[in-house]
């Protein structure tokens, strides 16, 4: 059975910061800790005039992949609470299939 | 893997997990927004809140939540929370207390009543509410059942500017509201084989960054959701905000010209032909009238009015024109004008003659589910005729007389208690509301005006710098979790239930209760709250609703009422019966004809703002700056969520505003710059960040800041007037409706703190010194504009 990874299609991340409270809840931490932290780029103009303005939420050492929750037939707690439906959990390969059909994404695959 | 946790517990409302109880329910403020989105509730063995979790079988949000319902519990079990009633031992603003029982308190409050009653009449006491508190029906209910007054308003939200100017434009030009189809009428939602809901195929964002705002009952997420599904995006903001990113065309527009960019989009549809012949012959009356008065905005001039490029308005017309369908989804920045009233009846006019009108993906008109509408004027018909025309703003009729407000008029409200005229005002009760941290315009004006009145309640969730400053009684209100409620707001009708308690706090319907049992007993009748919401589903909802009892109803929590589209077609929407929309004429009014009625301008007109560089250039020289307030960031609902060490505060730890980064350099201005932002009416401070998106002549502001970690007693007050935005905006100033405030139209300027300017904070000036808008003009009740700030 492969490892569990997170996709991210990060073109329809608003950068709420639902998955990084959600996350801060699961795993308990306090104040500067984070799981899984949202990145930011922009707002920037690019040489051709559109602008550019992304999020990317990045889990950080502290991601145990919701492996307690996933254990009770949860699911992730920054997937579940996500309102923008832009992140996905699931075996690599599914995953990285996944995410071949997006315009901007991301796969993590945490190494044991 | 284990069976799927969600799929076992569907349709229980409440179930073990390990040593917590599980409770499916809804929630609504305060603490958040009053979305009323659907969530898990995790209470220990002590019946403590220790997590809350978005609901997957919920429609609305369909398991996802924001952080702020995520980061509930920090504010539930906050340990600066009110917990008891407490009488002012000090003076006002020494933030000194004595706890006393609620039995006290109600002795207290009927002794004021009943002294103010016969020295001067119930028109004396005005009750406000923060917005969407417990549903907004029982402040109401109890102002006008208990205390009998006429004046219930929104707590000094100048021109009433939040969704009321829209709502009165709406229902005067199609006696119905519309908002944006996203498929929130259904319970299964994105489904277009079992619905006939069709994605739209271009969305327009105007005035309201959705996905961080999620105003009206609106959860704006809904649009990433379509935006997946192919739709497109049109956004009208002065910054670039997410949706813009991702917008085929954005909108720059200056703060307080958005009725001119409509008025241009008319044009451009007009004469290129892109309008609904069949919709607008049928259904529509007034479009040559409309567009000969749209005739003279042609994209060069509404391009050089609002500071966007002719060639973009152009392409958002036609974008919007041709995608079938479009729909528009709106917000607060439309009010925040004096011209919001022609604002939104222009916007209103694109959807119309557009023929977007009540379609799978259009702009649909949407009811109360199950005919509930209870609310601001909540038991206001039991008032006798001669008490209700003492109601305050009287001086506009549309709102008053026509009866397009539901709320006594807040700016009428201030200048009442600052003038006693036309009759005094004795007592304020305000639940859940904090103006002078967050709407109230021209804050300092409000403390001093506040501060005039007799006998202030304040009933909150925290203290806070509005408490401090006014109050004599100071009761604490529940929080969401921890009160038994029902609602609708469109749809669908949702049940709450309670699964905590803190200390003696209880929810706006018990102390409603309480108040007018002492008062008025006739008028409750009910033991308690949960039999006052049993009598709401029994004899004030329509007999479709499926469950009759909150017993019965916690347990299915929602319920969605039948929706048909195209209801103007199916005689769906007239009393008589008859095919047409609920207006005079039965059209859609492009001229509006109830507007005509009572004195008003027929048809849409843009308004310079009073403060901008073309209307007052002499305070544009002094003020080289727009100014444009209150964005929303998904830290705060509003004032709320400030409270130090909660993730919010970690996440947002200072007031921040936003300039051009060449504008900022030009002034020898670093990002994360604490700056004194200035006009004619006063001054506060933020921190400053870069915003390349801005156009240099334009500078973004926040509000509802206030600092409960610092000191409570005045000087300090929390600092509530040091970063607050307000000190730089009027009370006063409205549309010729009584509708709209230039809460997003101002002028400033902005210089860098130093120690030698700072030495006097604001909070400061305003409490000890007097300071900021203190000059009246006699002559008309306003503050004397450039006579205000004068250090």
């Amino acid at each position: 059975m492969s490892a569990n990874a997170l996709m991210i299609d990060y073109e329809f991340c608003t950068g709420c910061h639902a998955c990084e409270v959600a996350c801060k809840k699961h795993l308990e931490v306090g104040e500067g800790q984070y799981g899984i932290h949202v990145l930011q780029d922009g707002p920037r103009e690019l040489p051709d005039g559109r602008w550019e303005y992304n999020f990317l939420p990045m889990p950080t050492s502290l991601c145990d992949m919701c492996a307690g929750r996933i254990a009770e037939g949860k699911d992730a707690a920054c997937v579940h609470h996500c309102p923008a439906h832009c992140m996905h959990y699931g075996p690599a390969e599914e995953m990285a299939a996944l995410a071949a059909e997006k315009t901007k994404s991301a796969v993590f695959v945490p190494v044991a | 893997m284990s069976e799927n946790y969600y799929e076992s517990h569907k349709g229980e409302w409440q179930w073990q997990d390990g040593d917590y109880t599980v409770t499916r329910t809804t929630t609504w403020s305060g603490p958040g927004c009053h979305d009323g989105c659907g969530v898990l509730y995790y209470t220990d063995k002590d019946g403590k809140l220790v997590k809350v979790e978005g609901d997957p079988d919920n429609p609305f949000n369909q398991g996802t939540l924001c952080m702020r319902c995520l980061e509930m519990p920090e504010y539930v079990n906050n340990p600066t929370r009110l917990g008891h009633p407490m009488k002012r031992v000090g003076e006002r603003g020494e933030n000194k207390w004595e706890e006393i029982s609620w039995d006290e308190a109600l002795d207290i409050i009927e002794e004021k009543v009943r002294a103010i009653w016969k020295d001067y009449g119930p028109e004396a006491i005005v009750a406000h509410v923060g917005t969407g508190r417990n549903n907004n029906d029982h402040i109401p209910y109890m102002t006008y059942s208990a205390f009998g007054s006429p004046n219930f308003s929104m707590g000094y939200l100048a021109g009433d500017s939040c969704f009321c100017p829209r709502s009165a434009s709406m229902a005067s030009m199609n006696g119905d509201f519309f908002i944006a189809d996203m498929s929130q009428q259904f319970e299964k939602r994105y489904d277009e084989e079992n619905t006939e809901w069709r994605c739209p195929e271009v969305i327009v964002n105007w005035g309201c960054n959705a996905v961080v705002s999620n105003s009206d009952n609106f959860f704006g997420h809904w649009i990433v959701d379509c935006m997946q599904r192919g739709a497109k995006m049109i956004t009208v903001d002065p910054a670039l905000t997410w949706l813009a990113a991702r917008s085929e065309v954005w909108l720059r527009v200056r703060p307080g010209t958005d009725a001119a960019l409509a008025m241009a989009m008319i044009h451009v549809i007009a004469e290129e032909d892109l309008y609904d012949h069949d919709f607008v012959e049928k259904w529509c009356y007034g479009f040559d009238e409309l567009v000969e008065r749209c005739q003279e905005w042609t994209p060069e001039k509404a391009a050089e009015v609002c500071w966007v490029e002719p060639e973009k308005i152009v392409a958002a017309a036609r974008l919007y024109a041709q995608a079938k369908p479009a729909t528009i989804q709106w917000g607060l920045k439309v009010d925040q004008t004096t011209n919001a009233t022609a604002t939104a009846n222009a916007i209103n006019a694109l959807w119309s003659i557009t023929g977007n009108v009540d379609v799978p993906g259009g702009n649909i008109i949407i009811r109360n589910a199950y005919q509930q509408n209870l609310s601001y004027g909540y038991s206001y018909r039991e008032l006798t005729p001669e008490v209700q025309a003492k109601r305050l703003g009287s001086e506009f009729p549309l709102m008053s007389r026509a009866g397009y407000s539901s709320s006594a008029h807040a700016d009428s409200v201030l200048k009442t208690i600052e003038t006693a005229d036309p009759y005094p005002i004795r007592m304020v009760w305000m639940t859940s509301t904090n103006p002078i941290a967050n709407m109230g315009a021209d804050a300092p004006r409000l403390y001093r005006a506040l501060r005039s009145v007799d006998f202030v309640v304040v009933n909150d969730l925290f203290m806070t710098p509005t408490a401090v400053a006014f109050a004599d009684l100071v009761l604490p209100a529940a929080m969401s979790p921890e009160r038994n409620s029902q609602r609708c707001w469109w749809v669908p009708h949702r049940t709450m239930v309670k699964v905590t308690q803190h200390e003696e706090c209880v929810g706006d319907d018990e102390l409603a209760l309480m108040v007018g049992k002492r008062l008025h007993p006739e008028n409750f009748p009910w033991e308690d709250g949960v039999e006052w919401i049993d009598h709401i589903l029994q004899y004030e909802t329509d007999d479709k609703l499926p469950y009759k009892t909150l017993e019965e109803g916690k347990k299915q929590v929602w319920s969605y009422p039948d929706f048909e589209y195209r209801k103007y077609e199916k005689g769906l929407l007239r009393f008589d019966g008859g095919p047409g929309f609920n207006t005079p004429t039965g059209r859609i009014e492009l001229y509006n004809t109830n507007m005509m009625l009572w004195g008003y301008d027929a048809l849409p007109e843009f308004k310079e703002p009073s403060c901008s560089p073309y209307e007052s250039p002499e305070l544009y020289e002094k003020y080289p700056f727009v100014l444009t307030t209150g964005a929303r960031s998904y830290e705060f609902f509003h004032s709320e969520h400030r409270q130090a060490g909660t993730t919010s505060r970690e996440m947002h730890p200072n007031p921040m505003f936003e300039m051009n980064p060449a504008a900022a350099e030009n002034l020898g201005l670093e990002e994360g710059d604490w700056c004194w932002i200035e006009n004619q009416r006063g001054r506060c401070r933020q921190k400053l960040r870069f915003n390349p998106s801005l156009d240099d002549r334009v500078v973004r502001a926040e509000h509802g800041w206030w600092f409960p970690e610092t000191e409570g007693a005045e000087p300090n007050l929390f600092g509530v007037f040091d970063s607050n935005i307000n000190n730089l905006t009027p009370q006063c100033e409205n549309g010729d409706t009584g509708f709209g405030a230039p809460y997003a139209n101002q002028l400033c300027k902005i210089y860098k703190c130093t120690e030698e300017n700072s030495k006097v904070m604001p909070s400061y000036h305003v409490t000890m010194e007097d300071g900021y808008s203190k000059d009246i003009d006699e002559a008309n009740g306003d503050v004397k504009v450039g006579k205000t700030y004068e250090r």
